[in-house]
């Protein structure tokens, strides 16, 4: 039996992925604990009086963030105000025993919790989507409107802030996929702990340098509840070869996870490289690449009864929404006209939205 | 004292046990007949054989547990334990947890 690295003379429980140290209950929970303070603070990922908006989807992740926040908020005083927020993709029986979760994180942990759901949001549930376009291309949909819901949810609640669970396992896997598309606009973005503060509400990963062992270890040996299991449409075939193929170097050597992070981080792109500008959705004023972002081209596609405009790479589907535009354009100066498509942002366009390519 | 099976406890978390009927845990009872000394790779063999109904390669890799599942033995990770080497005791409790289900 070994026993604890620190040499406090209790039994060890764990070997720390990123160290090889064995630790005790104790001294992990202090080491984790201090490990993320550490990384909050040196990011300067928090100001003090922010309301801070943690992504809860009721999984491991988010609710290791959910409660390490609130702990680290009372230990070192850091003044923030911690809300819940949830997107129910309205894919039924998937989300409803992770709601239930969240709501138990909420009354836990005592923060409000807020709901929104992509009926609310885009007029069309997950299950309603799949109904019309099959399962094949159902998660790009998903992805696409999971990455503007968490804004649009934050831009209602009036936070300063959007906290994601994601940690150093799911990050390094970006990484690697990101390198295997080619995708260089993404590949050094995806490494960044604060994301869109320059263009709308910032989004902070305070668990980027955690690895996915320890967060599991800490829920179990804290006895955190959280809910999993795979979403019941196609997973992500690309993403899951990507995680098979990190897990099984992992377990070789540990240390390269931490490996492709730095290498993400330290990439710069050659300036010769085209890089997509950023500029603002012409429909929803989301930041975009593209003058109508990636969301409103799925809707448009969904709302037309032609689900398959917007996947790939189509110039059909722009001349299709160029040709909406000029409708919608004769149409709303009409002030009676409130069947319109235009009209149904449930947000507004008034409000600042950040970038939907990064995650 | 003779005994004919080594009983233990098994656990499944973290969406392990979505392979396993939705059933966290199990009271089983081991025959020492064949084997007298079992180590944890006899019981993913077991596990395999007796509990694991569908898709064996999404919990078992290689005579061991597919890389991303830990496991405890006791709560303590197994890693400290000699991982399938190590040698299972009467009412030893062995959990293992996916970390690869959704977060
Ligand atoms: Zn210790
Ligand atoms: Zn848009």
């Amino acid at each position: 039996m070994s026993s604890c690295s620190t040499k406090c003379g209790k039994k060890a429980v764990l070997k720390r992925p990123k160290t090889g140290d064995v630790l005790c209950k104790e001294c992990f929970f202090e080491a984790f604990e201090t490990e993320i303070h550490f990384t909050i603070t040196r990011a300067k990922l928090f100001k003090a009086g922010m309301t801070v908006a943690v992504a809860a989807s009721g999984g491991k992740d988010s609710t290791v963030l959910a409660y390490i926040l609130k702990i680290l908020n009372e230990r070192f005083n850091y003044d923030l105000r911690l809300v819940l927020l949830s997107i129910d993709e309205g894919i039924t029986g998937y989300r409803d025993d992770s709601l239930d979760t969240v709501k138990r994180n909420r009354d836990d942990y005592d923060m409000p919790l807020t709901i929104l759901s992509y009926k609310d949001l885009y007029g069309w549930t997950m299950d309603e989507i799949v109904a019309e376009i099959g399962r094949k291309n159902n998660c790009t949909f998903c992805g696409v409107f999971r990455r503007q819901a968490l804004d649009r949810g934050a831009a209602l609640l009036k936070v300063d802030c959007i906290a994601t669970g994601h940690n150093a396992d799911d990050i390094a896997e970006t990484v690697l996929m990101n390198i295997l598309r080619g995708d260089l606009a993404r590949l050094n973005r995806c490494t960044s702990i604060i994301t869109g503060h320059g263009d709308g509400i910032a989004r902070v990963k305070p668990l980027k340098y955690t690895y996915e062992k320890e967060i599991v270890m800490y829920a179990y040996f804290k006895q955190l509840v959280y809910f999993s299991t795979e979403c019941i449409f196609a997973p992500n075939a690309y993403r899951g070869h990507a995680r098979v193929l990190l897990k099984d170097m992992e377990k070789i050597d540990p240390a390269v996870i931490m490996n492709i992070i730095h290498s993400g981080e330290s990439l710069t792109v050659n300036e010769e490289v085209n890089m997509p500008t950023l500029t603002k959705c012409s429909r929803c004023n989301h930041v975009s690449s593209q003058t109508v972002c990636k969301a409103c081209v799925l809707l448009e596609g969904l709302n037309r009864g032609l689900p398959k405009l917007g996947i790939g790479k189509s110039s059909k589907a722009k001349k299709m929404i160029a040709e909406h535009d000029k409708k919608k354009y004769e149409c709303s100066s009409s002030a009676e006209n409130k069947q319109c498509i235009c009209k149904n942002d449930p947000v507004g366009n008034s409000i600042d939205r950040k970038n939907d390519v990064t995650w | 004292m003779s005994v004919d099976t080594l009983p233990i406890s098994i656990g499944f978390g973290g969406g392990a046990e979505l392979l396993f009927g939705n059933k966290k845990n199990f009271a089983i009872s081991l025959p020492v007949q064949e084997i007298t000394k079992w180590q944890i790779s006899d019981l993913l063999k077991w596990i395999q054989d007796n509990l694991l109904k569908e898709r064996p390669e999404l919990f078992i890799q290689d005579n061991s547990v597919r890389p991303g599942i830990l496991v405890l033995i006791n709560d303590v990770d197994w890693e400290l334990m000699d991982t399938i080497n190590y040698v299972i005791q009467p009412n030893d409790e062995i959990v293992f947890i996916s970390t690869l289900h959704g977060g």
